[in-house]
C-alpha cells in the first residue's frame, strides 16, 4: 500500500496535522469536502477552501455534511468530510446507514477527538464507531502519517466501497512536523448508477446488504492484518511489550526505546495474528491507547493476556512522562520524579470575552435579572457562566438550550412557579441544532424566552462563515438566512420576535423584562457583529476620570477585559456595613469604544479619550 | 548557555508562553524555521482551542536529529521564554535544573483578578530571581512601543532568546527576515530593528 505514492517526493513542508490532511485530500483528487467547524478539526476545511479545482464548504452541521460528502460519492467522485469527536455523533445517523449500503467514490470522514478537552464538553473516543459501524479506522501518529494515511485510506475506501474513519486527536491536528507531499493523482467521478436495492435502504434492501457488510468487515481484518501501516518494531528490552496507535507512539518510543512496539495505524479491524507474534515474544503486553480500554479489551477477549488501564489513566493526554509513571506501576517500582522545581501557584486564566464582545452586555443584563434560570449553549457565549456574569445554567449539546428550556419549563414544581426560563443560543448554533428545539416550543407552547445572539460568526472556532453571515467559505457573496423570518416560520407570533441592539443595554433589559413576563414563546435577537470579523467597526475609545471614578465597580460587571482595577479601597457606609471599592482605568489602547461600561457608570466618569461628537446612550427606564 | 549545552542529547526543548494574541505561536513557528532551515527534525505544539480568547498559550518547540513525542516534559525545557511575567512563572516547573528564563516583564491581568476573584502575584519576576532559576527580565513590551506597535514584542522576544539557541543568532534573524520578506514585506525593516533591539538588550542583562 502506498508504494507508487511515496516511491517520490513532490515536496516537503512543515504542517499540522490538519494542514496535512487537508494537503492529501487535494492531492487524492477529491471533489468534495464539507465540514461544520469544531476544535480541534476545524482547519481543515479552511486549508481546504483555499486548493482551487475543489468543492469545500462549511455544511450547517455535521450530519448535512457527511450527506454532502455521500451524495458526492455516490456520484462516483471522491469525497470527504471532518468533523470533531461530537460532531460525529450528529452523523452518527447518516454513518450507520451509510456502511450498509457502502460507497463508491472513495469516502473519508476526519474526527477529530480532543483529548485532554481543551474546547469540549466532553471526551469520548471515536474508535468506537468503527466497531458500531463496522468501517475500518486509521490513526495517524504524526503530520507525516496523516498526509500518507489519508492518502491510503482513499484507496481503501474504493477497494472496499467502505467509508475510512480517520481518527485524529488534539496531538495530531495541532502538532506541526515535517511532511514529504507525494504526487498528486487526478480522478473524474465514474458517474451516478441507479441501483435501487444499493441506495434505497427500505428493510427490503437493506436486510441482503447487512451479510455483506460483515463479509466486508472479515476482508478488512485480513486487509489490516497485512497493512505496512501496522509494524512489529523489534526492541533489546522484552519485559514489556507496547501495542499502541496515534500520538501514544510516539510518547511509548521517547520514553522506552528499546522495547518493542506494535504501532497501529490500521486499528480496526485489529491486526490479533501480530498482537498474539508480539505477546509470545515479551514477559507483559502492555496496551497504551487513548482514551478507552478498547484495545485492550478485543485483546483480551482474543485469549492474549494484556494490561493497559490497569497501570494507565482512563482520561486525558498520555504523555512519555506519564507512561514511565504507569510501567513503574507496573513493575512495582516507585516512579522517578523529575527533576524540576515545583509548580508555583499562580491565578488561572481562563479563556475571556473580548474587548466590547456583544456578548458582554447580554450577560450584563442577564446577570441583573433574578429568578430567571438560564439554559446555556455551545459557542463563546458559553463563556458567560463565568466570572463577572455567571449568567448561564447548563451547557450540553449543540442546540440543548432549546430543548431543555422547554423542558425545564415543563417540569418546574412548584418552587420554581416564578422563574423565568431563558434560552440562549448563537447564531450558528441556532441553524446547527437549535431550530428544531424552538420548533418543539412553539409546537408545544413552552413558556421560554429565546435570546438568539446572532454575531454572523461561529465565533468560538474563529469566525468562520456559516448561513447567517450571507457569505460562503471563500468569503463570496451566499443566500442569507432572515432570523426573524425564519423564527416566525418556525411558529413564533410575530410580536413576540424583536430585534435589538446588544449595545443599547436600556433597551436590552426592557426587552427582556418584558418578554419573560408574557407567558408564551418569545425571540429576542441580537444584530451586531463579533469583534472579530471584519464586519465590525471601531469607534474612538474610553477613559476613566480619575477624580470622576467613585470606586463602585459597576463597570467590571461588564467583564470587558480591557478595564482594570488602578486601585482598590474600602469604605464603611452609615449603616456600618464596610463595601469595597475598586478605582478603574481603561486601557485605551485595547478598547473599540462599545461604550458598554459608560451605560452603568453613575458617576459619569468614562469619557471618550479624545473628544468626540458625544453619543447619548438611552437611560434605564424606571 | 543553556539550550546551547544541551547538543549531546541531541534535542533542544524551548517553551515559549504568553497569553493569546501576543505572538507566541507565530515567535515559535519562527524559531521552527530557523531550526528547519538548519536541517534538523523538528516538532512544534500547542493547545489552542480558546487561546484567541485571552487564554494562557504554551507553545513546546522540540528540534533535533528525529522528534519522537512533540511535548516538553515538567524538569526537561532548555529554554522557557515567557512573553508575560505571571505566566512565565506558571511555566517555570518545566525547565531544566540550570536551564535560563527569559522574561518580558509585562504584567496583563485578566478579568478574573480585575473582579477580585483571584489575585495577581505582587512580584512575579521577583520570585523567578528567588527561585534562583538564570534569568533574564525585561521590558519587551516597553522597547516595541519605542517602535511605535505593542505587536513587535514577539519579535523583541525573538531577538532576546537569539543567543540562547544551539545555532548562531544570524539563523533566527534570517528566519525572521525571510518570513516578512515573504508576508509583510513593509514590515521587515522595523522588525529587523526590534529583533536587534531585543537581543541588544538581553545581551546587557547578567543572566
Amino acid at each position: 500500500m502506498g508504494n507508487a505514492l511515496t516511491a517520490a517526493v513532490a515536496r516537503r513542508l512543515f504542517l499540522s496535522g490538519n494542514d496535512a490532511v487537508a494537503h492529501a485530500v487535494r492531492d487524492a483528487g477529491v471533489r468534495v469536502a464539507a465540514a461544520y467547524p469544531g476544535t480541534p478539526s476545524t482547519e481543515i476545511l479552511e486549508v481546504l477552501a483555499r486548493f482551487p479545482g475543489l468543492y469545500a464548504e462549511w455544511s450547517p452541521n455535521e450530519k448535512v455534511a457527511l450527506e454532502v460528502a455521500l451524495g458526492a460519492s455516490m456520484m462516483g467522485a471522491r469525497a470527504f468530510s471532518a468533523m470533531k469527536h461530537v460532531g460525529l455523533n450528529v452523523a452518527s445517523d447518516a454513518l450507520m446507514t451509510l456502511t450498509v449500503t457502502g460507497v463508491e467514490g472513495g469516502l473519508v470522514i476526519a474526527v477529530a477527538d480532543d483529548v485532554g478537552m481543551s474546547s469540549s464538553q466532553n471526551e469520548q473516543d471515536s474508535r468506537f464507531w468503527g466497531r458500531f459501524a463496522h468501517v475500518p479506522v486509521f490513526e495517524p501518529a504524526d503530520s507525516q502519517e496523516a498526509y500518507d494515511m489519508t492518502r491510503a485510506a482513499f484507496g481503501l475506501s474504493e477497494r472496499f466501497r467502505v467509508p475510512v474513519l480517520l481518527r485524529l486527536t488534539t496531538r495530531i491536528c495541532h502538532v506541526k512536523g515535517r511532511v514529504d507531499l507525494a504526487p498528486p493523482e487526478t480522478r473524474e467521478p465514474t458517474g451516478f448508477v441507479k441501483d435501487a436495492r444499493r441506495w434505497v435502504m427500505v428493510p427490503g434492501n437493506a436486510k441482503p446488504r447487512l451479510p455483506l457488510m460483515f463479509e466486508r468487515e472479515a476482508a478488512l481484518a485480513a486487509e489490516s492484518a497485512v497493512s505496512p501501516f501496522n509494524l512489529l518494531e523489534t526492541g533489546s528490552d522484552c519485559r514489556i511489550g507496547f501495542v499502541t496507535a496515534g500520538p501514544a507512539y510516539m510518547h511509548v518510543r521517547e520514553a522506552f526505546p528499546d522495547a518493542p512496539v506494535l504501532k497501529l495505524g490500521f486499528s480496526y479491524p485489529l491486526p490479533l495474528a501480530r498482537i498474539r507474534e508480539l505477546a509470545g515474544q515479551v514477559d507483559t503486553l502492555l496496551v497504551v491507547e487513548e482514551t478507552e480500554p478498547l484495545a485492550e479489551h478485543e485483546i483480551r477477549a482474543a485469549g492474549i493476556a494484556c494490561v493497559g488501564k490497569a497501570v494507565l489513566p482512563r482520561l486525558g493526554e498520555l504523555s512519555p512522562e506519564v507512561l514511565r509513571r504507569g510501567v513503574a506501576r507496573l513493575r512495582g517500582e516507585a516512579a522517578a520524579e523529575p527533576d524540576a522545581l515545583p509548580p508555583q501557584p499562580v491565578f488561572p486564566r481562563p479563556p475571556t470575552m473580548c474587548v466590547a464582545c456583544p456578548h458582554l452586555g447580554i450577560y450584563y443584563t442577564l446577570s441583573q435579572l433574578r429568578n430567571i434560570i438560564i439554559s446555556g449553549d455551545i459557542g463563546c457565549y458559553t463563556l458567560g457562566a463565568g466570572h463577572p456574569w455567571n449568567a448561564l445554567d447548563t451547557c450540553i449539546s449543540m442546540g440543548a438550550s432549546m430543548g431543555m428550556a422547554l423542558g425545564m419549563d415543563k417540569g418546574r414544581g412548584v418552587g420554581d412557579g416564578n422563574k423565568k426560563i431563558v434560552a440562549v443560543i448563537g447564531d450558528s448554533t441556532f441553524m446547527h441544532m437549535g431550530m428544531q428545539g424552538l420548533l418543539d416550543i412553539t409546537y408545544n407552547r413552552g413558556n421560554v424566552t429565546i435570546l438568539l445572539l446572532d454575531n454572523r460568526a461561529v465565533g468560538m472556532t474563529g469566525g468562520q462563515d456559516n448561513p447567517a453571515t450571507g457569505r460562503d467559505i471563500h468569503g463570496q457573496e451566499a443566500g442569507r438566512v432572515n432570523f426573524p423570518q425564519l423564527c416566525e416560520a418556525l411558529g413564533v407570533k410575530k410580536e413576540r420576535i424583536r430585534v435589538v441592539d446588544p449595545y443599547q443595554l436600556p433597551v436590552l433589559f426592557k426587552a427582556l423584562r418584558e418578554e419573560t413576563k408574557i407567558d408564551e414563546p418569545s425571540v429576542i435577537i441580537t444584530d451586531r457583529p463579533c469583534v472579530l470579523i471584519d464586519d465590525y467597526k471601531k469607534t474612538p475609545p474610553y477613559a476613566v476620570i480619575d477624580d470622576t471614578c467613585t470606586g463602585c465597580g459597576n463597570c467590571l460587571e461588564v467583564g470587558c477585559p480591557a478595564i482594570h482595577v488602578s486601585r482598590r479601597d474600602k469604605v464603611v457606609k452609615p449603616s456600618g456595613k464596610e463595601v469595597d471599592l475598586a478605582f478603574v482605568r481603561i486601557e485605551t489602547s485595547a478598547c473599540t469604544g462599545c461604550g458598554l461600561c459608560v451605560q452603568p457608570c453613575a458617576p459619569e466618569a468614562i469619557v471618550h479619550a479624545t473628544p468626540v461628537v458625544p453619543v447619548r446612550f438611552m437611560k434605564r427606564e424606571g | 548557555m543553556g539550550a546551547a549545552e544541551n547538543g549531546m542529547r541531541g534535542i533542544t526543548n524551548i517553551l515559549v508562553c504568553g497569553i493569546g494574541g501576543q505572538g507566541v505561536m507565530t515567535a515559535t513557528e519562527i524559531l521552527a524555521e530557523a531550526a528547519l532551515a538548519l536541517g534538523f527534525d523538528a516538532k512544534k505544539t500547542e493547545v489552542a482551542g480558546m487561546s484567541q480568547r485571552g487564554g494562557v498559550v504554551v507553545s513546546h518547540l522540540r528540534f533535533g536529529e528525529r522528534v519522537l513525542s512533540p511535548q516538553i516534559a515538567p524538569g526537561e525545557a532548555d529554554l522557557l521564554v515567557g512573553f508575560e511575567a505571571a505566566e512565565t512563572l506558571r511555566w517555570v516547573h518545566m525547565l531544566r535544573r540550570g536551564a535560563p528564563v527569559l522574561t518580558n516583564t509585562s504584567r496583563l491581568s485578566p478579568p478574573v483578578v480585575e473582579c477580585g476573584v483571584f489575585d495577581y502575584p505582587p512580584d512575579p519576576v521577583g520570585q523567578l530571581r528567588a527561585l534562583g532559576v538564570p534569568l533574564q527580565a525585561f521590558d519587551a513590551a516597553g522597547i516595541a512601543l519605542e517602535f511605535g506597535d505593542i505587536r513587535l514584542g514577539n519579535t523583541v522576544m525573538l531577538g532576546a532568546m537569539s543567543d540562547h539557541l544551539p545555532f548562531p543568532a544570524e539563523i533566527l534573524r534570517d528566519a525572521v527576515a525571510a518570513r516578512f520578506a515573504q508576508r509583510k514585506p513593509e514590515r521587515l525593516d522595523v522588525n529587523l530593528r526590534a529583533f536587534d533591539a531585543g537581543r541588544a538588550r538581553a545581551a546587557a542583562l547578567v543572566a
